[in-house]
Formats: C-alpha cells, sequence, structure tokens
C-alpha cells in the first residue's frame, strides 16, 4: 500500500474516534475548544528556562485519553511526525545560550539544553492537547463550535472545506501516485522532474473540480453565505468542565506543584 | 402550479476557447415528461444542461423554463425550480454531514429551521438513506452517495430534475436500485446519458444530439429502432435490443 493511502486510513481512524459515545464525546465542542485554548495559553505562557512546573500539565491530556478512550500510540505517533518543526525551532539554544545554569554531579548542563527541553515539552503538550481535542470531538464540530464562539466564519468555511476535500485530494493523489508507480522501473519515472508533473497535474484537477463545486452550490441556491442549521447545547456539566479545568491550569501556572510537594516532603525527611 | 415546461428556441454556444458546442438546439417538453439527452462524447449533452440551470448563458436563443424565461433577473428563482444532480457525487456533496449538505439549498431558501429538518428528513427517506444522515459523505459508498446527492436536490422540492448521467459507476444492482427511485419521481425528467437501457426503462422521449445539434427527437421505441441514426450519432442499440450472444436469437 502507498504511503498516500496510509495516510488516508490514518486521517480516517482520527474520524472514527471522534464518533465514539463517551462522556468527553458528549461534551459540548465549545466546552472542549476554550479548555483546549485556556490550556495552551497557560502552558506557553511559562519561561524559557521553566520544565519541572510544566510537567503536572500532562495530567489534562492524560485524562482525556483515558476518559475518550482514545489510543495512546496513536495519537502519540501523530506528534512524532510534527516533532522535528519543534527541533528545528529549539536546536540552535544550546549553541547560542551556553551558560550553565545547573549541575548534576559532573555534569553540568546549560540554559540552552534547558530552555530547549522546555520547548520540546510545551510542544508535545500543545500539540497532544489539540490532538486529543480533534479526537474526542471531530474536526467538523471543533469548527463549528469555532464559528460559533466567533472566529471569522469565512475561516471556519474554509477549514470545514479544507478538511472534506483532503479526502478526495488523498484519493485522487494516491491514483495518480500508483499509475506512476506501475510505470516505472529501475527508479526510471520517479525523478523530481516527473513529480513535478504530477503537482502540477493535481492542481489543474483541484481546480477544475473547485469549479463543478461552486457550481454545485450556486445550483442550490448559494450566495456567499454557508448556513448550517445546527444547534449546540451547553449546561451544567459543560461549564463545570471548563471552569475546574481552567481554575487547575491557572493554579498550576501560579504555584509550582512539583516543587511544592519536592519541599514537602524533604522537610518531612529532614 | 404553474407548468412545467423547459423550452429551449434556437440555443448556440462558442465555449470562450473557441469551441462550438452548441450550433442550433431547439425542444420543447412538457409538463411530467421524461426525456433522455444522448449522444457521443462531446456532443454537447453537459454544456446543453449548464444552461438549463443558468450556469452558462449565451446571447444566442431563448431558453424557458415554466413560466419564464431564464435571464440574470429570473435566475435564482430558476435554480430553485431546476434540480441538478451532477455526475461526480463528490462535487455536489461538500459538507460535512449528509444532513449538512441536504440542508444547504432549503437554508439557501431561507425556510425556518422546522421546516429544513423537516425536509431534509423527507427526501433521505424518499431515496431510502435516512440513517446515513449523521454520516460524513466521503464514508459513503458509489451507490449512496449518488441517493444523498439526488436527496439534496429533493430538498429544494424542484418541479424540474437534470440529471448528468446517474447511472454512472454504480453496481448493477444500486443501478438497478436507482431505476426504481426514479421511475417513482413523479417531476420533469431531463436526463442525459449513455446508458441506453436505462433510458428505454424511464424515458418515453428521446432527444439525440450530435456535434452540438438535434439529430433527432421522438419516442425512444422508435429512436432505438433506427439503425442508421444510431451508428450516425457513434450510438448501439441497448442491450436488450441486441441478440442473445447465448441462445444466438437475433
Amino acid at each position: 500500500m502507498s504511503r498516500i493511502q496510509t495516510a488516508f486510513l490514518d486521517l480516517g481512524l482520527m474520524d472514527t474516534l471522534s464518533g465514539k459515545d463517551t462522556p468527553v464525546h458528549r461534551l459540548d465542542p465549545r466546552a472542549k475548544l476554550l479548555t483546549t485554548l485556556i490550556f495552551i495559553i497557560t502552558v506557553v505562557s511559562f519561561g524559557k528556562y521553566e520544565i519541572s512546573a510544566i510537567i503536572p500539565f500532562f495530567i489534562f491530556p492524560a485524562v482525556m485519553m483515558s476518559l475518550g478512550e482514545l489510543p495512546f500510540y496513536y495519537l502519540f505517533r501523530k506528534i512524532l511526525i510534527v516533532i522535528p518543526f519543534a527541533f528545528m525551532i529549539g536546536i540552535f539554544n544550546p549553541l547560542i545560550d551556553r551558560e550553565i545554569l545547573m549541575r548534576i554531579g559532573l555534569f553540568s548542563i546549560s540554559g540552552g539544553w534547558i530552555s530547549f527541553c522546555s520547548i520540546m515539552v510545551k510542544f508535545i503538550l500543545t500539540a497532544g492537547s489539540v490532538l486529543v481535542l480533534i479526537a474526542c470531538t471531530g474536526f467538523n464540530s471543533v469548527c463549528m463550535a469555532l464559528e460559533k464562539m466567533g472566529a471569522p466564519r469565512i475561516f471556519a468555511v474554509q477549514l470545514l472545506f479544507l478538511y472534506r476535500y483532503i479526502f478526495v485530494l488523498i484519493v485522487e493523489a494516491s491514483r495518480m501516485a500508483n499509475a506512476r508507480a506501475l510505470r516505472s522501473f529501475d527508479g526510471k519515472g520517479k525523478g523530481m522532474k516527473v513529480f513535478g508533473y504530477l503537482l502540477g497535474h493535481l492542481l489543474l484537477r483541484t481546480i477544475d473540480r473547485a469549479q463543478r463545486i461552486y457550481l454545485a452550490m450556486l445550483c442550490r441556491g448559494f450566495d456567499g453565505e454557508i448556513r448550517v442549521n445546527r444547534h449546540l447545547e451547553a449546561g451544567m456539566r459543560e461549564v463545570i468542565f471548563t471552569v475546574a479545568w481552567s481554575a487547575f491550569f491557572i493554579a498550576m501556572r501560579v504555584y509550582n506543584i512539583p516543587l511544592i510537594a519536592g519541599s514537602f516532603i524533604t522537610e518531612l525527611i529532614l | 402550479m404553474s407548468h412545467h415546461i423547459v423550452e429551449v428556441k434556437n440555443l448556440k454556444y462558442t465555449y470562450p476557447d473557441g469551441t462550438c458546442a452548441l450550433k442550433d438546439i431547439s425542444f420543447r417538453i412538457t409538463h411530467g415528461e421524461s426525456v433522455a439527452v444522448v449522444g457521443e462524447n462531446g456532443a454537447g449533452k453537459s454544456t446543453l444542461l449548464l444552461h438549463l440551470n443558468g450556469y452558462l448563458m449565451s446571447g444566442n436563443g431563448i431558453i424557458r423554463i415554466g413560466d419564464y424565461p431564464l435571464t440574470k433577473e429570473t435566475v435564482k428563482e430558476i435554480r430553485r425550480t431546476v434540480g441538478m444532480v451532477f455526475q461526480d457525487p463528490d462535487d455536489q456533496l461538500f459538507m460535512p454531514t449528509v444532513y449538512d449538505d441536504v440542508a444547504f439549498g432549503p437554508l439557501n431558501l431561507s425556510l425556518p429551521p422546522e421546516e429544513v429538518d423537516s425536509r431534509v428528513e423527507n427526501a433521505l427517506f424518499t431515496v431510502g438513506a435516512l440513517h446515513l444522515k449523521s454520516r460524513p459523505p466521503y464514508r459513503l459508498s458509489g451507490g449512496e452517495k449518488r441517493s444523498v446527492s439526488i436527496a439534496t436536490v429533493l430538498a429544494m422540492s424542484p418541479d424540474i430534475l437534470v440529471m448528468d448521467e446517474p447511472t454512472s459507476n454504480l453496481d448493477p444492482r444500486a443501478r438497478r436500485k436507482l431505476i426504481e427511485l426514479l421511475k417513482t419521481f413523479k417531476h420533469t425528467k431531463i436526463i442525459a446519458t449513455h446508458d441506453l437501457d436505462m433510458v428505454m426503462d424511464l424515458c418515453e422521449r428521446t432527444i439525440v444530439i450530435h456535434k452540438g445539434q438535434v439529430m433527432s427527437d421522438g419516442p425512444t421505441a422508435e429512436i432505438f429502432m433506427n439503425q442508421e441514426l444510431l451508428a450516425e450519432s457513434h450510438l448501439e442499440k441497448p442491450l436488450r435490443m441486441q441478440g442473445c450472444p447465448v441462445c444466438g436469437n437475433k
């Protein structure tokens, strides 16, 4: 199976996960979206040398994953795919910031390495929480929630279309890739030049399809605005969910819990 | 209700790149008729269909749908009257779920939410796809996609149904079910297709188009008996009218 098709099935699994029926899935998407936003803001607001205080934040994705019955390895693999981006952002810190901040036995650790680790932890947390949000809410519902919460409509609609047609695009791309693979021998026909043609062709097909979709929309009275008949209902559960988690995040932001716990235990021992 | 008449008079159309797609097309389809538009690839069938809902407008020729001539002012009303089902359901189903997609048209007609709801349910029920309501369109099979595409159009309660290759890419059973479904519709139907066996089941009248012109317009049975006409228009007799390869009967 080609890698493109694997990507297709992988994306499909995300969709299947969001169709589960657990207490987390049943929550109003807006509550989950807002909580995740607050989570991300509190995580990224930590200083650049902070690591220990951020660690307790792993509780949130962990709880959501277990309540939502989401597979850990699957989501973890998804994070691994994008982790090079964060790596490239952080990797120059150890070269630039060489001031020694910490010594463990014979090892001395520079500020650069600490800030690098901090970036990685923050990245895993934020990317992970967004993946968990999508896996337990569904991409479409997240877009709807965005729109209901006042994000520009055009933005939400663009995201919806992106998600709808990424599947069609993947199928089209994998057909072309297959057609090429079947007629390429000994590495001939696999070069960049042919790849360029494929990509160009895919773009042209996409433009054609966009035109046909627009036509289909016009035929059903499209006038520039996309209307959706959907009611979201938020009750007490949602309020408690959002307020409790947010309070927890803010408490963790203000108090360094591992530090407090550590000094408490040290005090007990001494 | 007004009469669901489709009238095309001396329609000509040349694409901006100079391809002359329609040379001179005239016909009149009356209330409740079921008409097939057949012809070879590139004969102008799709171009003709695109004129019927005002996507393409040419200065040459007149199109009347019901009581209105097709103009920029009437195009909105005409698009409600003429329901168009496209060849590729992926073009037609662009919303995140089947429900949203079927509701798209009625919502654009500014109907109240309860009315939209009942129209969606009815349309999906009619095509036997009510159980697919909350599914995303890309997860459906070819036959299911086709049924939902038809529901999206039915939800707007059109008077005239225009379909481009409705049976393409369907397995034989899905095709049969679709034909049975279309038989139950009382709408005026215009179907562009290469599936001449379906035409025998559904359409009492056939218009043959060849190189942008009407070659023949008449009762389906007569047209399909005319071997010369079919050959000239790159068509063949429907399989059912051909000899049986097993028993050798001609």
